[in-house]
């Protein structure tokens, strides 16, 4: 491991260590905060009693489903706009603007279009990444290199395959860019709508277990968020590094 | 006015128009039970502004963003900055700041209503936290990224480090840094406002959160359209005056 | 004046690997060398060999590991000292500001009065031939503008030596020769002395009044080549048949090093 790795796990230690002293010690009041040892143990004694299984599967399940939705309709979508310039010109100022609208103000009708199941959660998951996946990939395409569009014309390569073969391959990186932040808006779109208005999930897990100052419950459940989220994202830049790497542009 | 200024209004028209016959379209579907039309809208609004009980929920929006945006932008900038300039301590730091970016805050904030309980801090801090990084993040990347021969020009000229950061690096990292508060600025009025709906008894989130549950209609359609609203006109504002920054690098 | 301009005692460059894995790097010298004054210096070398290096050392960016650097008498220790100019091979003109207002930056380091600054921004805009574009912003110019704004900048503080490195390597072979005239014409009117690294050889043959040639790694003076031009020539001088007799000489020092640069190992002459 890098030296900067190294120091990264000492700041860590050295953090969670503080938290431990100062919970113990009472300078934190336990019903702030916990400490980190219980809150491993609470996160163990959850996962092996299974109570909370099936709101976790159905909050990460969601959440799952409406990444791949995001990505696929995004990265279809950019290909098309990239090939209509009015419509991208028209579209240009929502995308600077489209994360400032705050989105679950659409929860309530979304609830009255869809119904009172897992839908309108997904949709409002897909509303929030499905853009920063159309940027992304429009970033991506505008960066293939001209030659090589040239050289797929000059081997007779139709629409699709120069779509397969050429200019995917080359926006990859970009896409997977989009598809960290897809992974970050999908959870936000699902939990948020969970703590608004469900009765399910592990947004109204951690709701519920507020409200009841029940932290043995809430903390392990937020770290198995933070900790889900962490883990894809890493994964998704591994992959995104190697291909940089390939290119030489790491 | 530049021939692209003038296109960027004229698309925002066409966007505009786009955006209203489909609400109009989407209000003739499902009708008065969870939507109002765009003129029912703009009449609701009209008589909603004037009256006193909405200026106090604005101002209690505003001070709680603007603080929120405050401290953004300053701890932001001043991260990203010393991050920057120091090649050991970003690489220890930015992994930590990439982390944190691509966590769902959304997650966090019943443990920022435990440590700020409920109120304004509580709604400053979730405002901040949206915006903190990107901030950061994009500063530190303009700031790693000057062409090295510039500051191998100030140091040729003598320049001193104060002098080298205000007259060379700040300059040639701005549209890069601008770009990072672009996004800031809308992260932290989304995390305010939700902070609002969540943390708080007072302001537009608050009224937005109350009106959901109790299902009044009117008052969901005027927010969302007005909250839209602002964040889209200063969404283009900051929009052009990155563009001029941008047309001198 | 018999002493040297510019002079270069035992100098020598090694940089350690960055991660501490490995011998280090003996990337330059030892370099011997003096500058005359006001006279017209030029160094080709392989790519590798660490002309830009003695650069760096010569303006006080970097100390050498040994030997010792003297300008005007006084070593230089740390920093550029007044009276040196130099011109990088990148682009360094400031994107946020107007022409005129590069070249005034050249003036932070003087304390000189506001009419003053300004006579000497005319006279370096004039210079340059850059008085109509003087408010227009770098990125509308092409690169050869640019880098005449970069020449621009260092001329006003009125250098006694000017370093350039590789300035026109950017730019196509016709706007070089024209560029090298325009140095020439600069070098008559200041009598600055000049130091150029160039890997063109036609370029340093053409321009200069002695050329050095460089090993490949690590970086020493192998040969240097006397032109005896006269002061007031032009770009016309490859007309010259002694123009053809300088390249060919520098050219058989440097094909045997340029070869070992790029890795043949058994480099023949």
């Amino acid at each position: 491991m890098t030296k900067a790795g190294l120091i990264r796990l000492a700041l860590i230690a050295v953090l969670l260590g503080a938290l431990e002293v100062l919970v113990r010690i009472g300078r934190i009041d336990a019903l702030t905060m916990q400490a980190p040892h219980k809150m491993l143990l609470d996160l163990y004694a959850m996962l092996a009693s299974g109570k909370l299984n099936k709101a976790i599967a159905k909050t990460m399940g969601n959440a799952g489903f409406a990444f791949v939705i995001a990505v696929s309709l995004g990265v279809i979508s950019g290909l098309m706009i990239h090939r209509m310039r009015r419509v991208r010109e028209t579209l240009d100022p929502l995308f600077a603007t489209y994360y400032a609208i705050p989105v679950f103000a659409f929860y309530p009708l979304l609830i009255l279009l869809l119904g009172l199941g897992d839908a309108p959660q997904i949709f409002i998951g897909v509303m929030l990444g499905f853009v920063a996946v159309v940027v992304n990939t429009l970033n991506g395409l505008d960066r293939v290199p001209r030659v090589l569009l040239k050289t797929a014309r000059v081997n007779g390569m139709n629409g699709l395959e120069t779509a397969l073969k050429i200019t995917l391959p080359s926006a990859a990186p970009y896409i997977l860019t989009g598809a960290k932040f897809a992974v970050a808006y999908s959870l936000i779109g699902v939990i948020g709508a969970e703590f608004i208005m469900s009765t399910g999930g592990m947004g109204y897990e951690i709701s519920f277990a507020y409200n009841n100052f029940d932290n043995a419950t809430m903390y392990p459940l937020i770290i198995m968020i933070l900790v889900a989220s962490i883990s894809i994202n890493m994964v998704i830049s591994r992959w995104e590094k190697s291909l940089l790497k390939r290119r030489g542009l790491q | 006015m530049s021939p692209s200024t003038r296109r960027l209004i004229v698309n925002m028209g066409w966007l505009t128009l786009v955006i209203l016959a489909l609400w109009q379209g989407l209000y003739a579907l499902i009708g008065d039970i969870a939507l109002r039309s765009p003129l029912a809208t703009l009449q609701f609004t009209a008589k909603f502004v004037t009256t006193p009980q909405f200026a106090t929920h604005l101002a209690e929006t505003s001070k709680a963003f603007v603080l929120a945006l405050g401290i953004a932008v300053g701890s932001g900038l001043a991260i990203g900055f010393v991050l920057g300039l120091k090649r050991f301590a970003s690489d220890i730091f930015e992994p930590f700041l990439i982390a944190i970016y691509s966590v769902p805050k959304i997650t966090l904030y019943p443990i920022l209503l435990l440590v700020f309980g409920l109120g304004l801090s509580a709604k400053v801090a979730f405002g901040a936290i949206h915006g903190i990084v990107p901030i950061a993040l994009f500063t530190l990347n303009a700031v790693r990224n000057v062409k090295p021969v510039l500051l191998k020009t100030a140091r040729v000229m003598g320049l001193s480090s104060t002098t080298t950061i205000r007259t060379v690096i700040f300059p040639s990292a701005l549209p890069e840094i601008f770009a990072g508060l672009r996004i800031g600025f809308s992260l932290t009025l989304i995390g305010t406002l939700l902070g609002e709906m969540f943390a708080s008894q007072r302001g537009l989130g608050f009224l937005l959160m109350n009106a959901i549950g109790l299902h009044n209609v009117d008052v969901i359609v005027m927010l969302t359209f007005l909250l839209t609203g602002f964040a889209g006109i200063a969404g283009i504002v900051l929009l052009l005056i990155n563009r001029r920054i941008t047309a001198q690098a | 004046m018999t002493q040297p301009h510019i002079r270069l005692s035992d100098v020598e460059m090694t940089f350690s690997r960055p991660d501490g894995v490995g011998e280090d790097i003996h990337a330059l010298g030892p370099i011997q060398l003096d500058l005359r004054h006001g006279e017209f210096f030029a160094v080709v070398g392989p790519s590798g060999c660490g002309k830009s290096t003695l650069l760096e050392l010569m303006i006080g960016l970097t100390n050498p590991t040994k030997g010792t650097i003297t300008f005007e008498g006084q070593p230089i220790n740390g920093s550029c000292p007044d009276g040196i100019g130099v011109v990088f091979q990148e682009d360094a003109s400031f994107a946020w500001l107007t022409v005129r207002d590069n070249i005034a930056f050249g003036l932070r380091r003087m304390a000189l009065d506001r009419r003053e600054q300004d006579e000497r921004v005319e006279q370096a805009l004039a210079m340059m031939g850059l008085v109509e574009f003087a408010d227009v912003y770098p990125s509308q110019l092409s690169g050869g503008m640019r880098q005449r704004v970069c020449i621009a900048r260092t001329l006003v503080t009125q250098p006694r030596l000017i370093l350039l490195d590789e300035p026109f390597g950017a730019l196509d072979q016709q706007t070089r020769l024209l560029m090298g005239d325009e140095i020439l014409s600069l070098w008559r009117k200041t009598g600055a002395t000049i130091f150029l690294i160039t890997h063109a050889l036609d370029e340093a043959a053409m321009l200069a009044d002695r050329i050095g040639v460089m090993s490949s790694r690590p970086g020493q003076l192998i040969d240097i080549v006397e032109t005896n031009w006269p002061k007031d020539r032009d770009s016309r001088i490859v007309e010259n048949d002694a123009f053809g007799a300088v390249t060919a000489r520098l050219w058989r020092s440097l094909r045997v090093e340029s070869m070992k640069a790029i890795g043949k190992k058994d480099a023949q002459a």
